[in-house]
This record gives structure tokens, C-alpha cells and sequence, in this order.
């Protein structure tokens, strides 16, 4: 035990500065020396206020938590949560708690953040009413929310439109009530917010501008039923949440005598040091020598640094102000401004692109020397990642060229390359170009640099600076691509995994067993070359655990079930026979975004079971944990739809069932529309056909999911076998020279020529292959044999479906399930992350 | 026939025949105490066995994972579901090190 006397720290606040101060302080080798006692007001430990919304997408509070396990621990800092500071006293240097705990301090640091700004209206108070604040906040807004039908913003600022957003997705009829003329009146100009304006109404958003709230309203029973609007209209709605701004917390510096701004805020100067030498303030609370209250994060961090490295005595940092640049999807929009997005600057210029259409607008600001002074990017903001770096530069290209959309003639956009050493690329913690071309991976990037684990935006320029790493081979196994290996084991025949991975595989890799990577990709090769059941033999140690149990695991190790549909169109008595199962088994059912239905928990040992009921009725597997044709969906077509001018059902029947089992390096989805008005969504799938009055238009390389885009057009006008024979081709030529996990839309883009070379392939036959495709593919279509049938007939593959191999009866109790909606939900397993032993 | 057994503090365990083991995948058992062992074996025959459960997300799946081996030729297994590897030796997880799972011994005996 060390018997010197060790000073104390005292942090009051324990919000996102807090924690980066805290961080800040280890780094610097402080908290060995220092005892550290925080307080924090909020029941839970620091949390990444900036995604709080993401908790209405699924993030749970502990998933949002910024604590890394074991930090405190490590660092011997004393957190006491829910226990807020309530007194300072500065001449006996103590800080006493609500508790009653009081603490005697050497240093003090206020990080205690900002509240949320209520104008005084009569009614503010009523149950109903809300602010947007802290992960409590949202839980009271998700409860209260359940009982309600409309919900009303009063603020459309940034963090306005984030509470509506959040709104919208709890199913309430939303609106938006801002005084200023514009949305987003700090961050975006008048033409943005227009652009802003017209693609949230779009949305179904009903937003009042240029009113402000006179009066929250109560019902009868005394909650909120409507708002007055300062025109003197009502507006009735059951819930509002408050989102006019934030005011810095300075009450406890205030009652202890430390200096103030006039408008709030705590007084500090470059070092983050307040009025009294020994007490320091960071973060929103902060009232910073440039003389403003900064209300992001990114200041905030900065603030925390320049702190920790005065009070270790590590540095010189000092905090004179920071840059307001942000970027942000909002509603889905992205919105972004950096710079000087309003042209204060004397004799400066705009650059302006807007297309009302799309809801687009962009405005460069530049200096009559040709330096890029800021910018407002509204509906696209793509551009960002290279543009705020650049302020301050003369861009290496004319400014028009920066904002007119691709393909505009514009030249190809302008790439990270090009900007300059110090160019800062993440602006959440200030990481420079050069800092990052230091490193080489981007988990080597994030634990140098901290760069891209703050807002995220700036991910993917990271991704455009690292190496491309001059190995192509597809693991660690093989030195081939995917495509390579196709190609060996199609002139070979070979026929398995060993063989080539002993004959063909990387020297060291020869003789082992493979990886995740190259085993499920060589199953799926070998599938593809048409060499029987997937799980006959060798290749069934080579399957994903989908693939292997003929389902999908789901998060609690029980397994999804989709049958398939084709088209998406079952009778009755099939409905019937997939509840009855549902029923019998317990199991939970949901239609899917794929036009069929899903049933979920069964145990492994339940598998056989219920497939016999289902094929027994005839239906057969959906492959949907498979690499390979999930569905081919419909709209109702010509013969119900008073516009459809062929049967789009029939044929989307016809190439699910022509396609189904088919092996592929990704999943492949697709879809038949009746007519031109697209109700099936072919244009977002891997190939999708479109009726016109004479036959059908195929459309390829279209992908939903992360990074949509819409298909291209292939071949017009196209009869029923015309259609199908270059389906046929495509498909081949994607299987053969496709990467693994490649989508054909990420396929198309990369493969060179690109749908030019693609259609002369398939189409003129340029390579004299289509012959060997259509055979292929011909193979494939007279060896389909529906997988769950055929193992239903074998006993030896029956016998894996067991949960445990020396009990073959005996359920698995780790699988459990709770009640929710009239059905069952997973019972999570608690986690308890530590070695288990 | 041999069977595959598990050597646990007080005596051993019978999994089942070492012929329905398919190298490279796994099978679970269940133990007499309840908690749940993993039994591998690859292709040269070396039988594994580590806990079942995936310290990730507390699902008992690690017995549905595939093995591979590292260049340096050491076994492991992927869990099926975030695709964390373990070490079949020593249980080690090789993304994380913080994180191990328990091992057992194993052994073929009539
Ligand atoms: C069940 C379903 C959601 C639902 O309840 O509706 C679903 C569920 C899953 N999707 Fe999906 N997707 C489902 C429709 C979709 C759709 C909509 C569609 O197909 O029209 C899309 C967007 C369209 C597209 O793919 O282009 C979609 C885009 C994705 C993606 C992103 C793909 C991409 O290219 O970006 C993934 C991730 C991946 O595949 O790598 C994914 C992955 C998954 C996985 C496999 C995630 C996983 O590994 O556990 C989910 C497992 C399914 C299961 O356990 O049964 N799912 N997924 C839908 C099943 C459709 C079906 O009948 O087969
Ligand atoms: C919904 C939402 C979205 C946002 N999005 C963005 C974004 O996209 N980009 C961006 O840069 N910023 C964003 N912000 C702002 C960002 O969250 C803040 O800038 C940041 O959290 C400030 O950190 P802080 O530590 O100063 O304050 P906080 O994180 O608020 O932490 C202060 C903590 O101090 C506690 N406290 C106060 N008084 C006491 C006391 N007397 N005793 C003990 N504890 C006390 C408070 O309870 C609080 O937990 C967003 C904020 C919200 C609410
Ligand atoms: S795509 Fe055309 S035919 Fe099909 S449902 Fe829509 S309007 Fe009718
Ligand atoms: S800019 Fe936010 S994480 Fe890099």
C-alpha cells in the first residue's frame, strides 16, 4: 500500500465529455496517481447520447453504454450513479452529494452537461409533455406513446427532427412546430431548408413554420390533447415533446460564486479552467474562451483532452474554439453543413445546385481567392467526406464540378487522394489524413486514432485511405479468388474440399482443415457444379450451421423455418396447414419482406418433425439460410389488376420454381411487376422483370438492403423463352465469376466493362461461352430435389437433428422462450462476458 | 465399437460411437450436471472438447460451428453465430482475449 498522500480528483457529471475526460486521464498515466470520484445524476453510467435514437431501432440502453468493461475498475475510479452533486464549497474544497456522501477535492471538474430548454407556455407541465434528453426521456416517451395516436415536436432544429423521426417510427401521426421560418435554422440556409421542407412532408410529416406554441391543452382527464399555435389555431395532439434548444447547466457553479456568462454557461479559458484555478468545466456546461457554448460532441471531446492535459501536467493543449460541422441523417435525409454554411465572410460567393425534384440542394461557399470557406449539402451528402476536409483549400477542381450530381458530365467525383496532409477526416476526435495513412487497417485506425468510432460519417473516407492490400486470395487457405477456384474445380472436376485445398491451397494451408471462409464458399462452388445433396459426404462439414441444420439460427440458438411460396401465392388450405403447424408447435409466426411466412423457435430436435407435416402438404424447403434463390416476387398482374398487361404471377411462379436450390456466391431475390407502375419492386432485385404490352423487360444488378441501387435494363420486349434463356446466362456467368458474398449489384460495378461487358456476354455470346451457361443451368434444373424431402427419407442425415448427440430425446434447456403479443419471443440469455473458468 | 469420452473432475462421461463424429463439425453433449460440452473432431482424427456455450451471446451453438485451422495449423472453431474463433486446445477465444472457454479431455475407449 502506498502511504503517500494521494490527491483527489472530484468530476461532477458523468455524461459523454465525463467519460472522454476520464479516458483522457488514464491515457495520461493519472489515475494511478490520483484518487478519481465521479458523480453521475443519471441511474446508468455514461451512454452515447448522440445515438440515444438509435435505441427506437433496436440498440438497447446497455448497447448504447460508453464505459469499456473493466475501465473503472482498471483506473480504481469511484463512480457513484444516481447520486448528483447538490453543494460546492469552495473555500473548504469539498462537493457534498444528494446522498449525503461529501468529498474533499484538490481538483474539481464540472462536466454536467445541458438541460433541455422549455419555453414557459402554460400547460408545459401536463402529463404528456416531454423532452428529448436522456435514455429515460425515451422510455417515458415509448410508454406514454402507446396510448396515443398524434405526437407534436415543438423545435425543428436537429435534434426536433430526430424526436419526430423517433415519433413517426412509434406509429404516430407527427407534426413539427417551428417558429423560425426554416427547419434546421442554424445549420442549413434558406434553399436547404426548402429542399429539407418538401422531402419530410413527402414523408407524411405535417411541419408548421413561422408559428410558435402559446398554450399546451389539457382534455378532461387532464393530459395533453392539443397545443395552441401563436396564429391563434389548434392543433390537437395527445403527446408533445419539447425540443426548442438547451441552456448549459451551470446552476451548481452559479450557487457556488464561480463566473458565468451573461447568457449562461460557465466561464473558462483556453485550458478549461473556471474562475477558480482549482475547478475546471467541459463539455455543453462550458462557456469557452471564444466566448461560445458549444452544443456537440466533438468540442466537448476537445475540451476533455485540453482538461486532462493540464490537470496531468501532460501538454499544452489549449481549447480556443472548434468547427460546427455536421453531418446527420435525419428522417432518412442526409443533411450536411461545414464551414461557413451562411457566407458571413466578407466578398464571398455561392456555388448553389438544387433540384427540387429530389429533394436535393447544395450550396458551396467560396472566397473570391477560390478557397472553400463552407457549405450546405441537403438529399445528398455524399460529398462531405471530401468537402469539409477541403475548407480552407482552393479545391483541385472548379467548384460547380463539386456539386453538379455524377453523371451530369461532371467529372468523376473528387477522391479523398486528393486532399491535403492536414486535412482533418474525422472531426468527432480531430484525426488528421496523415494521421490515418499511418496506419494500414481500420481497426488499427480506431485504436490509434479513435477516428470513426464517434458519429461514424467518416468511415468510409477512412476506408478510401487505407491500402488495398495487394493479396486477393479469398483467405488464408487459398491465394485464388473465389472465380479462380470455380474455374479449378470446373476444368478438374474435382469434386472436394480436400482436394483442393491439398492440391491448390496455400502451402501452409495444405493437410489442415480450412476455414470458415473457404469452406461454406467451396460448398457452395461444388452445389453450384451440380454435385448432389448439400449434405452427403465431405460437404456436409463444410456448411454454415444454416446449411446444416436446413434453417435458419436465430440469436437464442433455436431455428427459423420459411417455407417456400413461389410468387407469393398460396391457396387457403395451404395457410391453413402452416398455421396448424405454427399452432402445434408453438412456434411464432411473421410474414417476411420475401411474400412468405416465417415461423420461429424450433429446437433442433423439432426440425424433422415439423417438416414431414409441411411436405406432407406439399411444400418444400425456401432455402432461405441458404447462398442461393430466396424469392421470386409478384404483383397481382393482368388477370385482377385493372392495369397489368401480363400475368406477372405465372411467371413469377415459373422462375422461383425454375431457380429454386440454385447455388449462388450471395443470396439472389427477384420479383415480376405487372406493368410499368412496378408494384412488385422488380428494380431493387438481383434480376426483375417488367411487363410491357409487348413481352418483358429484364432488369438487373438491383439490390435493397445497406447500399440499395436500382437495377439497370438489360433487354426489351422480350418473349417467354427469350426471357428465360438470358436469365439463364446471367445467373451462370454471376455464379462463375462472381466473389463470394458479392451481390450481383456490387458485381456488376466492379467486373470490368460492366453492364456493357455483361450484355455483350449474355446477350451476343462475345465470349462463345452461353452454350456452356444455358447447359449448366439446364443441369441444375432436371437435378433439383427438394432438400428437406430427401432428408426426411435418410435416417443417416436425420441423425444430426438432435440436441444433444448422447441423449438423443432430451430437449435443450438453454432454449427458452417468454410470451409477447399473443406469442413467444426468445428469453435472452444473460450475458456475462469474463472468462468462464 | 470405441466411443468417445469426456474426462470430468469425478470420472468420465460416454458421448457417443467416435464413428458418428464428421471431421470438421461438432456435436453437443449434454453432461450429468447439466451444462452443455462441444465434442469435435478433424481430419486427422484428433477428437476436442470445449464448453458449448458462446460467451458472446450466451447461446449454447459452439457445437455448430465450423473448424479451421490457423497457419500456424492450431485447431479452432467459429461459432455460428458472430463468427468468434476459439481455440480447440486451450479454449482460448482468438479475437478476443479476454474471453476463454473451458476444455475437457478426451478419450477413445471401448
Ligand atoms: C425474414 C426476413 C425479415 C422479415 O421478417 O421480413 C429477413 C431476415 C434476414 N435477413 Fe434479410 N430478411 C428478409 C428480407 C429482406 C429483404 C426484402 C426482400 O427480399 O424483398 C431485403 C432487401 C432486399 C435485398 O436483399 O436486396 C433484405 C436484406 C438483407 C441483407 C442486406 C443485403 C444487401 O445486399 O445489402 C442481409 C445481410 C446479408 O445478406 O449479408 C440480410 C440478412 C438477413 C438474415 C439472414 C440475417 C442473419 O444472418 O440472421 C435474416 C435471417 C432470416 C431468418 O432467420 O429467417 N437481409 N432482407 C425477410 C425474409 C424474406 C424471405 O422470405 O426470404
Ligand atoms: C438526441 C440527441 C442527439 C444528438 N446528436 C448529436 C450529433 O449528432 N452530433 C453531436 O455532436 N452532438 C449531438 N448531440 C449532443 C451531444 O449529445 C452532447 O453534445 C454531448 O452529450 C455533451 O456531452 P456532455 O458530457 O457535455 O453532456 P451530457 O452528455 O449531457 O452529460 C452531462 C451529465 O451530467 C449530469 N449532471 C448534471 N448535473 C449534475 C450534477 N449536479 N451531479 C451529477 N451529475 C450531473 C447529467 O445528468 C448528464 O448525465 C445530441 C444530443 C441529443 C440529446
Ligand atoms: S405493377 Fe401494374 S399490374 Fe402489377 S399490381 Fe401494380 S399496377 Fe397492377
Ligand atoms: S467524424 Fe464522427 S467518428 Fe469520425
Amino acid at each position: 500500500m502506498p502511504t503517500e498522500h494521494l490527491s483527489t480528483l472530484v468530476v461532477i457529471g458523468h455524461g459523454m465529455v465525463g467519460q472522454r475526460f476520464l479516458e483522457a486521464l488514464a491515457e495520461r498515466g493519472a489515475t494511478g496517481r490520483t484518487r478519481v470520484v465521479v458523480l453521475c445524476e443519471e441511474p446508468r453510467p455514461a451512454y452515447d447520447r448522440v445515438h440515444l435514437t438509435s435505441y427506437f431501432e433496436g440498440r438497447t440502453p446497455d448497447q448504447l453504454g460508453l464505459v469499456p468493461d473493466g475501465f473503472l475498475r482498471e483506473h480504481g475510479i469511484e463512480l457513484y450513479v444516481d447520486d448528483p452533486a447538490e453543494s460546492v464549497d469552495r473555500a473548504a474544497r469539498t462537493v457534498t452529494a444528494r446522498s449525503g456522501r461529501t468529498f474533499a477535492y484538490d481538483t474539481l471538474v464540472l462536466a454536467t452537461g445541458s438541460y433541455p430548454f422549455v419555453p414557459p407556455v402554460p400547460g408545459k407541465d401536463l402529463p404528456g409533455c416531454f423532452v428529448y434528453r436522456t435514455i429515460e426521456d425515451l422510455l417515458a416517451i415509448e410508454a406514454y406513446a402507446k396510448t396515443a395516436t398524434t405526437g407534436a415536436v415543438v423545435g425543428g432544429g436537429l435534434l426536433g427532427l430526430e424526436a419526430a423521426g423517433a415519433l413517426r417510427g412509434l406509429g404516430l401521426d407527427t407534426h413539427i412546430v417551428e417558429f423560425a421560418p426554416r427547419l434546421m435554422p442554424v445549420q442549413v440556409d434558406e434553399g436547404g431548408g426548402a429542399a429539407l421542407l418538401r422531402t419530410i412532408e413527402n414523408m407524411g410529416l405535417t411541419v408548421h413554420t413561422g408559428v410558435g406554441t402559446q398554450e399546451i391543452t389539457a382534455g378532461a382527464e387532464g393530459h395533453v390533447n392539443g397545443m395552441t399555435l401563436s396564429d391563434s389555431s389548434h392543433l390537437s395532439t395527445d403527446l408533445v415533446v419539447f425540443s426548442a434548444g438547451v441552456r448549459p447547466r451551470d446552476e451548481l457553479a452559479r450557487a457556488c460564486g464561480l463566473a458565468v456568462g451573461e447568457r449562461g454557461g460557465i466561464v473558462v479559458d483556453a485550458q478549461c479552467r473556471t474562475s477558480d484555478p482549482a475547478v475546471f468545466a467541459i463539455g455543453e456546461c462550458a462557456l469557452a474562451a471564444d466566448g461560445r457554448v458549444y452544443g456537440l460532441v466533438a468540442p466537448g471531446y476537445d475540451m476533455a483532452e485540453t482538461a486532462a492535459d493540464t490537470i496531468a501536467a501532460a501538454g499544452e493543449r489549449a481549447f480556443t474554439g472548434a468547427d460546427l460541422s455536421t453531418k446527420l441523417k435525419l428522417l432518412g435525409v442526409d443533411v450536411a453543413s461545414f464551414g461557413d454554411a451562411h457566407g458571413t465572410a466578407e466578398g464571398c460567393l455561392d456555388v448553389v445546385y438544387a433540384d427540387s425534384r429530389s429533394g436535393v440542394y447544395k450550396k458551396l461557399v467560396i472566397s473570391c481567392e477560390g478557397v472553400l470557406l463552407g457549405g450546405v449539402l441537403v438529399g445528398d451528402a455524399d460529398a462531405y467526406g471530401t468537402l469539409r476536409p477541403l475548407t480552407g483549400h482552393v479545391p483541385p477542381v472548379a467548384p460547380e464540378q463539386l456539386v453538379l450530381p455524377a453523371g451530369l458530365g461532371a467529372p468523376a467525383a473528387l477522391g479523398p487522394e486528393s486532399l491535403p496532409d492536414d486535412a482533418v477526416i474525422c472531426s468527432c476526435h480531430n484525426v488528421t489524413k496523415a494521421a490515418i495513412t499511418a496506419c494500414s487497417t481500420l481497426p488499427e485506425v480506431k485504436r490509434c486514432t479513435k477516428a470513426g468510432t464517434g458519429c461514424g460519417s467518416c468511415v468510409k473516407t477512412i476506408g478510401m485511405l487505407l491500402p488495398k492490400s495487394g493479396d486477393t486470395g479469398l483467405c488464408g487457405c487459398f491465394a485464388q479468388t473465389r472465380q479462380e477456384l470455380y474455374e479449378i474445380a470446373l476444368a478438374l472436376r474435382l469434386t472436394t474440399f480436400t482436394a483442393l485445398l491439398d492440391g491448390h491451397g496455400r502451402a501452409q494451408a495444405r493437410g489442415g482443415e480450412g476455414c470458415e471462409i473457404c469452406k461454406p464458399t467451396v460448398a457452395s462452388i461444388l452445389a453450384a457444379l451440380g454435385n448432389g445433396h448439400i449434405l452427403d459426404g465431405e460437404q456436409a462439414a463444410l456448411q454454415d450451421t444454416n446449411d446444416h441444420f436446413l434453417a435458419n439460427l436465430q440469436r437464442n440458438g433455436s431455428y427459423s423455418i420459411v417455407p417456400r411460396i413461389p410468387g407469393g401465392e398460396i391457396t387457403p388450405d395451404r395457410l391453413i396447414v402452416i398455421g396448424e403447424v405454427a399452432r402445434d408447435f408453438g412456434l411464432y409466426t411473421k410474414i417476411t419482406g420475401g411474400q412468405r411466412i416465417d415461423l420461429f423457435g424450433a429446437r433442433v430436435d423439432q426440425l424433422p418433425s415439423i417438416w414431414t407435416r409441411l411436405v406432407d402438404a406439399g411444400f418444400e424447403s425456401g432455402h432461405a439460410y441458404g447462398k442461393s434463390l430466396r424469392t421470386v416476387k409478384s404483383c397481382v398482374g393482368q388477370t385482377w389488376c385493372r392495369y397489368g398487361v401480363q400475368d406477372s404471377v405465372r411467371m413469377a411462379i415459373d422462375l422461383e420454381l425454375r431457380y429454386r436450390g440454385l447455388r449462388s456466391p450471395h443470396k439472389l431475390k427477384s420479383a415480376v411487376s405487372g406493368c410499368a407502375r412496378e408494384c412488385a419492386e422488380a428494380q431493387s432485385k438481383d434480376f426483375g422483370v417488367i411487363a410491357t404490352a409487348n413481352g418483358w423487360n429484364l432488369y438487373v444488378g438491383g439490390n435493397g438492403g445497406a447500399s440499395p441501387r436500382h437495377a439497370d435494363l438489360l433487354a426489351q420486349d422480350l418473349t417467354d423463352d427469350e426471357l428465360v434463356r438470358l436469365i439463364d446466362r446471367f445467373l451462370m456467368f454471376y455464379i462463375r465469376t462472381a466473389d463470394r458474398l458479392e451481390r450481383t449489384s456490387v458485381w456488376l460495378e466492379r467486373i470490368e466493362g460492366g453492364l456493357g461487358h455483361v450484355r455483350d456476354v449474355v446477350v451476343n455470346d462475345s465470349l462463345g461461352i452461353c452454350a456452356e451457361l444455358e447447359a449448366l443451368m439446364a443441369a441444375h434444373v432436371a437435378g433439383y430435389r427438394d432438400e428437406w424431402a430427401e432428408t426426411l427419407d435418410d435416417p443417416e442425415r436425420l441423425a444430426r437433428f438432435v440436441s444433444f448427440v448422447n441423449a438423443p430425446g432430451a430437449p435443450d434447456p438453454s432454449v427458452r422462450f417468454v410470451p409477447e403479443r399473443d406469442q413467444i419471443k426468445p428469453e435472452l440469455p444473460l450475458l456475462t462476458l469474463g472468462a468462464t473458468r | 465399437m470405441t466411443m468417445v469420452h469426456l474426462k470430468l473432475e469425478d470420472g468420465t462421461v460416454a458421448v457417443c460411437e467416435t464413428a458418428r463424429l464428421t471431421p470438421g463439425r461438432g456435436v453437443a453433449a449434454l453432461l450429468p450436471d447439466g451444462r452443455q460440452a462441444a465434442v469435435f473432431t478433424d481430419r486427422r482424427g484428433r477428437t476436442y472438447a470445449i464448453d458449448n456455450r458462446d460467451p458472446f451471446t450466451g447461446a449454447y451453438v459452439l457445437s455448430r460451428g465450423l473448424l479451421g485451422s490457423t497457419p500456424e495449423g492450431r485447431p479452432y472453431v467459429a461459432s455460428p453465430l458472430l463468427k468468434h474463433r476459439f481455440d480447440l486446445e486451450t479454449g482460448a477465444c482468438l479475437d478476443d482475449e479476454a474471453q476463454t472457454v473451458r476444455t475437457y479431455e478426451t478419450e477413445h475407449a471401448r
